[in-house]
């Protein structure tokens, strides 16, 4: 190799980078709108931290399956089987923890829940590899049979659940420390939203390091842009996505335990009621966007919290319009991922 | 032609419904820049696909390095040796420039002496290695697309069209790069821009209709307007 004897130039301006911080300031800007509208400053903040904690559950839930559509244009509408196996798994270990939940000691509360999330992600995490093989491999590249044949998983694994767990409807107690609400000022902090915050806030951040800061994110944020010239590059997307989509329904699995334990009771088809949501997330933030995902998470929490409390009759309609509204606004979503 | 480095041979390609190679037969020396020409739709962009095995041949051989690898997937394609610079140059727009080229280095982080010589055939790319890929010009994409190609060593670098939509001051700049890179690798270009080519190129193969219908020098057919004109259907100094 030797030195080119006349390098080659160009006419290269530094160009401007443009920093999008629209979409990071309509939470916020949502919230502030509300606040008139709410009245009762108190009111207001428990209604802003009760959406603050839904958003990250549905992030959790949404995130890897915006990954999954973004790296191998998968559609998977199985999504919420692995947010109803990971809360009735999780629901089995705390009924053998009982003691440990019962007892008023944080340390063994999180202790229980702690191995009750553990097993509900391992335990979804290969659900998901076995739905990858069996069930979305086949079918790479051809939405109309995605669609179809994910939603039929969803509904053998909604019966599969009725057949292990039974078809009544389960009640999933908050370990006792973590019920009740913390005193700030006049404003009730329930336990539970802050642990959902907070759960919410670590994903986001270990998601953002890995693909910012690791070659195995590098790859994945690349194979969501443009999975065929990673493969040209001499990687293996479909291994990688198998990986994406296990962890993703393992992260479904953990969202699915803190959605049981907020709601205190679950079914087989919880996976299904919140999945509207998450869809509205996914489209909303831009598919393959973990930044959009989180935004969006946020603003429909938002939508759903504020609309309820203020006008109950269009909270379940509000989510749609915030969808219409922002898709009018920025048709490829919040964050668009630049695809080939 | 002694051990050739790529040879197609009968190869056939399907797109759905359409039958768009139709019996390639190539052969690529060692070395030098091999330039496949022809008109729109004559089957260049689908041979170079086919070889990098985004698109597997239906029928025929294609064998690398004395290797058989017609229907390997991509990946494996990739790691025997050969690099792809598409059509649309297919940059990474959301990385850096830095992180498309760390991705380009498979084996690790890239070589600070081959960086430099990098640097030294694309400048731009080292002014601005920390900016999103997606922000720079058309000619620094393409810049950058061929940097990644080579960031480390490859065997055979599969180029298309690297001229298509960008500035002539940004053309210069590639032939002398091209030419630098030559010496090091074999380089199989498919191009529109004769001129372009015919300052590059070593051997021309000329498509149509999905077949080769013509081999030899590149000197020769630069020197022969007639043969321009039955194959191309354009002169030297018309066809730019």
């Amino acid at each position: 190799m030797t030195v080119a004897p006349a390098p080659a130039t160009t006419p290269d301006a530094l160009p401007a980078i443009k920093h999008d911080y629209l979409p990071i300031l309509l939470p916020v800007a949502l919230s502030a709108l509300a606040l008139p509208f709410v009245g009762n400053p108190t009111t207001w903040v428990t209604l802003t931290v009760a959406a603050l904690a839904m958003g990250m559950m549905i992030f959790v839930i949404a995130s890897g399956l915006t990954l999954v559509f973004g790296l191998m244009d998968v559609l998977n509408f199985g999504h919420g089987a692995f947010i109803a196996v990971g809360a009735y798994l999780a629901l089995s270990v705390l009924g053998l923890l009982s003691g440990w939940v019962q007892v008023d000691a944080l340390g063994w509360n999180l202790m229980a829940l702690g191995l009750a999330v553990s097993v509900a992600m391992i335990g979804t995490g290969l659900l998901g590899w076995a739905f990858e093989r069996v069930i979305v491999k086949p079918v790479y590249g051809q939405h109309l049979k995605q669609i179809l044949i994910t939603m039929g998983g969803l509904i053998v694994a909604e019966q599969l659940i009725h057949v292990i767990w039974g078809g009544d409807q389960k009640a999933m107690a908050l370990p006792t420390a973590l019920r009740g609400a913390v005193l700030i000022g006049d404003v009730a902090i329930e336990k539970f939203r802050i642990l959902a915050v907070a759960v919410g806030v670590v994903v986001f951040v270990a998601m953002l390091v890995v693909l910012n800061r690791t070659r195995i994110g590098l790859l994945i944020r690349a194979g969501v842009e443009n999975a065929e010239m990673v493969e040209a590059l001499g990687y293996r997307i479909r291994r990688l996505f198998v990986g994406v989509f296990a962890v993703g329904s393992a992260l479904a699995g953990l969202g699915g335990v803190m959605w049981a334990l907020y709601r205190e009771t679950l079914t087989a088809a919880i996976g299904g009621d919140v999945m509207v949501l998450v869809f509205i997330v996914i489209i909303i933030g831009g598919l393959g966007s973990v930044g959009g995902c989180f935004i969006g998470a946020i603003l429909v929490a938002m939508m759903a919290n504020y609309t309820a409390f203020l006008l109950p009759k269009v909270a379940l309609a509000s989510n749609i319009l915030l969808m219409v509204a922002i898709l009018m606004w920025r048709p490829q979503g919040l964050y668009p991922v630049a695809k080939r | 032609m002694a051990d050739p480095l790529l040879t197609l041979a009968g190869v056939h390609t399907h797109i759905g419904q359409y039958h768009i190679l139709q019996g390639v037969d190539l052969v690529l020396p060692r070395g030098g820049m091999t330039v496949l020409l022809g008109r729109n739709g004559a089957g260049k962009t689908t041979t170079l696909r086919t070889v990098m095995g985004l698109w597997k041949p239906s029928r025929g051989t294609v064998t690398f390095d004395g290797r058989p690898i017609g229907g390997w997937p991509t990946p494996d394609i990739a790691q025997a040796g050969i690099a792809y610079v598409p059509e649309t140059m297919a940059v990474f727009a959301d990385l850096t420039v830095a992180e498309n080229m760390i991705l380009a280095a498979r084996s690790g982080p890239i070589d600070t002496a081959r960086l430099d010589w990098i640097f030294s055939l694309f400048p731009a790319l080292k002014k601005f290695w920390q900016f999103p890929a997606g922000v720079l010009s058309g000619g620094q994409k393409q810049m950058l697309a061929i940097a990644r190609a080579i960031a480390e060593p490859r065997t055979l670098l599969l180029i298309d069209e690297p001229t298509k939509g960008i500035a002539p001051a940004i053309i210069e700049a590639m032939i002398m790069a091209f030419a630098e890179l030559k010496r090091e690798t074999t380089i199989l270009l498919v191009e529109q821009n004769f001129r372009f080519a015919a300052s590059l190129g070593d051997h021309v193969a000329v498509m149509d209709d999905g077949r080769i219908v013509h081999r030899g020098a590149m000197a020769d057919l630069a020197r022969n307007e007639a043969l321009q004109q039955r194959l191309l259907g354009l002169s030297l100094d018309t066809h730019q």
